[in-house]
């Protein structure tokens, strides 16, 4: 079995698509959107992230043990967030004097 | 291979029979780049918990001080941000064009593209040395020297200012993760530099072929995933007080 060989057609067409999304996120950014700012922003970079990870790294063409391994590195970072913002968020709700609120 | 019988290691062990970049311990080419691939990622795993707990950080400082992250991220130069970011999805191009070049045994593109991707990165660094002169030069260095004020503040930027008494104190908040975030990522860069240039060196000396190139495809997981990593830098450090410029 030999590896995949993706045709450097594909490769110019992601990069088009990371180029075209940086611009879009300098764009969005320009426009008070409120907290919807954030949400854009990190949707778009998300975007990017899984056009290089999917192409540019092989994931799309790697086995499954490899994908699992780099789903599972940004699964523990999504615990990681999860559990200290579910701590930051309810101090001041649980525990007033603790915040200083 | 399995099926075949088991030969005693020394001079008749018959290396001829396979690829010689082919290590002992592993049945198949194939085989042997898995393992590498999976070792890679597990590393990568590491990194991105490494740069997460920053990530993490900024979150939770920018929930707690947003004026003071709004106004301090609108003192960095967002042209050159972008022309970095450009840069370094550039570089992540010529990188994965360095592999595409050993898969079909163009070994004179291998050096070629290796070199761009060196270019491209050096390119990243200089601008970023210009931006960090500049914060030196401004003062906005978190230090004994540290000073943050909004330049020229517009009434709507003067009322987001006075919404927080230590806009300063905070400010510098900001600056150190900005320092630390983009410094840390720097390195990762260095390293990646050094890194492209033995294969550099090896390419030319024409080490990889379609048949191996496992180093070539090892580091090329390394330079997307820091260019990963800028790709969520530009916006939260950048842009994220850009609409109230």
């Amino acid at each position: 079995m030999a590896e995949h060989v993706t045709s450097r057609k594909v490769y110019f067409l992601v990069f088009g698509a990371l180029m075209v999304l940086t611009l879009a996120t300098w764009l969005v950014a320009q426009v008070d959107l409120g907290w919807a700012n954030d949400v854009v922003a990190l949707g778009i970079a998300v975007t990017k992230a899984t056009l290089v990870l999917l192409f540019f790294m092989h994931v799309r063409h790697s086995t499954r043990m490899t994908a699992l391994t780099a789903v599972a590195g940004f699964f523990w970072l999504a615990i990681l967030f999860g559990l200290t913002i579910a701590d930051y968020a309810s101090r001041g709700s649980i525990l007033p004097f603790v915040a200083g609120k | 291979m399995a099926s075949e019988p088991l030969a005693p290691h020394g001079p008749s062990h018959g290396h001829a029979a396979h690829h010689p970049e082919l290590a002992h311990q592993f049945d198949s080419m194939d085989q042997q780049k898995e393992s590498s691939t999976l070792a890679m990622w597990v590393f990568l795993v590491t990194e991105i918990m490494f740069f997460g707990v920053l990530f993490l950080a900024y979150t939770l400082y920018r929930t707690q001080y947003p004026e003071a992250f709004l106004l301090a991220s609108n003192s960095l130069n967002v042209l050159m941000g972008g022309i970095n970011t450009a840069v370094l999805i550039g570089s992540s191009l010529t990188m994965v064009l360095a592999i595409w070049a050993a898969q079909v045994n163009w070994r004179k593109g291998i050096v070629i593209f290796l070199l761009a991707t060196m270019a491209l990165g050096t390119t990243f660094l200089v601008i970023k040395g210009f931006e960090y002169r500049d914060k030196f030069v401004e003062h906005h260095v978190p230090g004994p020297t540290f000073h943050f004020e909004v330049e020229h503040p517009s009434p709507h930027l003067q009322a987001i200012a006075a919404r927080d008494p230590q806009l300063e104190k905070h400010a510098s908040i900001y600056f150190s993760l900005y320092f630390i975030m983009t410094g840390i990522h720097a390195l990762h860069m260095i390293i990646g530099l050094g890194i492209l240039a033995v294969l550099a060196v090896l390419s030319w000396k024409g080490k990889y072929d379609s048949e191996y190139h496992n180093p070539l495809e090892m580091t090329g997981l390394y330079w997307h995933f820091v260019d990963i990593i800028w790709i969520f830098l530009f916006p939260l450090l950048y842009l994220l007080g850009a609409h109230a410029r």
